[in-house]
């Protein structure tokens, strides 16, 4: 299939319904196999830090959940840009169904945080580069939920989101950099896509498995969620009617 | 040049007529900052460590009120469409609008930040570079609060969900902002930070007037 | 644990607790939707068995 079709066939919700029939399965077995892998590796087989004992394992859902937080927000900002040039239905759909997903894990993000703090550095929470962004983060994804809840019109709500989740994706860099020459008592990033990571390898390859795992999590739930809100919006239509009817939901 | 000079004209005209909507976010300035001084017992210390800090959150704060009544007005007489929709191009009437809130509130406050900062025992030394974050910063604000005012417009409540979409977009600002003079206030150079403030609002003059008529045009189909 | 084994298990029961939340959210949004859509399905084809205008 071409680029062009492709293209052309996204914007039909239908389409994309019968085409990620097993989407959610798909994604939803790989999240469980790579996290309950990485989970159990990374709390019984990685070895303990020299530093921090074993409070570093908490790693292995902190990084994940911070990472997922910032990348479903650029799927928001991405998702509001095609809803508002080229007025995707499901680009609007997308948008309103992240917003649950990035907001539980972006307040994970800060109570793993938080709860890692507290015995590797001594404090709960401290205001440095990493844990002010995600918290503005939060506030972010909190002001489109706030936004879609106070507009009554669904098509006008969606759009008044993507403008807002498009100027939030434009802000987050500017946020990151302005916040980050504050003093910094975070690490370092411990996992970046291009740098050799400064630990053992059977220290972060469960971190990468679990990255890996959560970033099937998010694609389970988005699939999951966006099948559901196709059939709500397409409901006057007859072959949402026929799912219904045969009991095939 | 005269679409937007037209425009500005109006604003004008309707802003001298209600100068007490006008005052009010910069009464509300000083207001907010007779409470910080009665809260922290007075002392030239603590509020001269904190001045910049109360200074700049006041500032966000005093200009998310002035930010609700920009389109309101015009939205409640139905004047709101013509600018949107009829006038070309469309962002000239917006960008008039904009200057225009910036003037009566954004420079009028930094016009009366000296008073604040004799208030709040604020080092004479830094007082110029409070000034300056302040010329360089106001704009991006006045900018950047539009588009949150555009995208409330009409809703009930507006007000403070305003507040919650504006404010955490008004994060860097406050803190190249605060930071420059408290970083001057220990003793280094904070040319870097107001830089920064300049090209937020240079950025933002580019690319939010096409935000705030997008979000205008959104609101006006309820 | 070395004494940090409350820290540890407190961060990932909560991350357990939040991505269970998500996943049986979907379910039971699925669920009472289909039940919801099921019954006003059933309730427009007794109306219109009945006669009755269904098209809103």
């Amino acid at each position: 299939m071409g680029l062009r079709e492709l293209w052309h066939r996204l914007g039909s919700p239908r389409w994309f319904y019968t085409m990620s029939r097993n989407w959610p399965w798909i994604f939803g077995g790989l999240a469980m196999a790579l996290l309950l892998t990485g989970t159990l590796w990374g709390l019984a087989f990685a070895p303990p830090d020299y530093q921090q004992g074993n409070s570093f394992r908490i790693m292995y859902v902190h990084v994940p959940t911070s990472m997922i937080a910032q990348s479903a927000y650029i799927v928001m900002g991405v998702a509001g840009f095609m809803l508002l040039v080229w007025r995707m239905k499901l680009a609007d759909m997308v948008l309103a169904t992240v917003v649950p997903f990035g907001m539980s894990m972006t307040a994970l993000s800060l109570f793993t945080g938080a709860v890692w703090g507290r015995p590797s550095w001594g404090t709960w929470w401290e205001w440095d580069a990493r844990t002010t962004s995600m918290l503005v983060l939060l506030f972010l994804y909190f002001g489109l939920y706030a936004l879609r809840q106070a507009i009554p019109r669904q098509e006008t709500a969606g759009r008044a989101c993507a403008v807002l989740a498009l100027l939030g994706m434009i802000n987050i860099p500017i946020i990151k950099y302005s916040v980050d020459w504050w003093l910094t008592l975070h690490q370092s990033a411990s996992f970046t896509l291009t740098e050799a990571p400064a630990m053992p390898i059977s220290m972060w390859f469960p971190l990468l498995l679990n990255v890996l795992g959560i970033y099937c999590l998010f694609g389970a739930t988005l699939s999951s969620r966006l099948r559901l809100e196709i059939l709500k919006r397409e409901a006057s239509t007859q072959w949402t009617r026929d799912i219904i009817l045969g009991g095939r939901l | 040049m005269t679409l937007f000079v037209g425009q500005l004209r109006r604003e004008f005209i309707v802003m001298f007529q209600s100068l007490e909507e006008v005052a009010n976010p910069l009464v509300f300035l000083f207001l907010g900052i007779t409470l910080f001084a009665l809260a922290t017992g007075g002392g030239p210390d603590v509020l001269a460590d904190y001045a910049p800090a109360i200074i700049w959150v006041l500032v966000l704060l005093a200009n998310l009120l002035s930010l609700e009544g920009m389109f309101r007005r015009d939205y409640e007489d139905g004047t709101l469409e013509q600018l949107v929709l009829l006038a070309r191009p469309g962002f000239v009437p917006v960008l008039a609008k904009v200057a225009a809130h910036w003037l009566f509130s954004g420079l009028a406050m930094t016009l009366l930040v000296p008073f604040a900062a004799l208030l709040l025992y604020l080092p004479t030394s830094a007082l110029f570079t409070l000034l300056m974050t302040l010329l360089a910063g106001t704009p991006a604000l006045s900018l950047i609060g539009a588009v949150g005012a555009a995208l409330t417009v009409g809703l009930r409540r507006g007000g403070v969900l305003l507040a919650l979409l504006v404010l955490p977009l008004y994060v860097p600002i406050l803190i190249f902002g605060a930071g420059a003079v408290l970083q001057q206030m220990g003793g280094m150079e904070s040319h870097a930070q107001i830089y920064w403030l300049g090209v937020i609002s240079v950025v933002s003059l580019t690319v939010t007037p096409f935000a705030v008529q997008a979000a205008l045009k959104i609101g006006l189909e309820q | 644990m070395g004494g940090h084994g409350l820290y540890v298990w407190l961060a990932y029961g909560a991350t357990v607790v939040v991505v269970l939340a998500n996943v049986v959210s979907i379910r039971f949004a699925r669920r009472r939707y289909a039940r919801e859509a099921l019954a006003l399905e059933r309730r427009k084809e007794t109306a219109q068995a009945a006669g009755l205008d269904v098209s809103a």
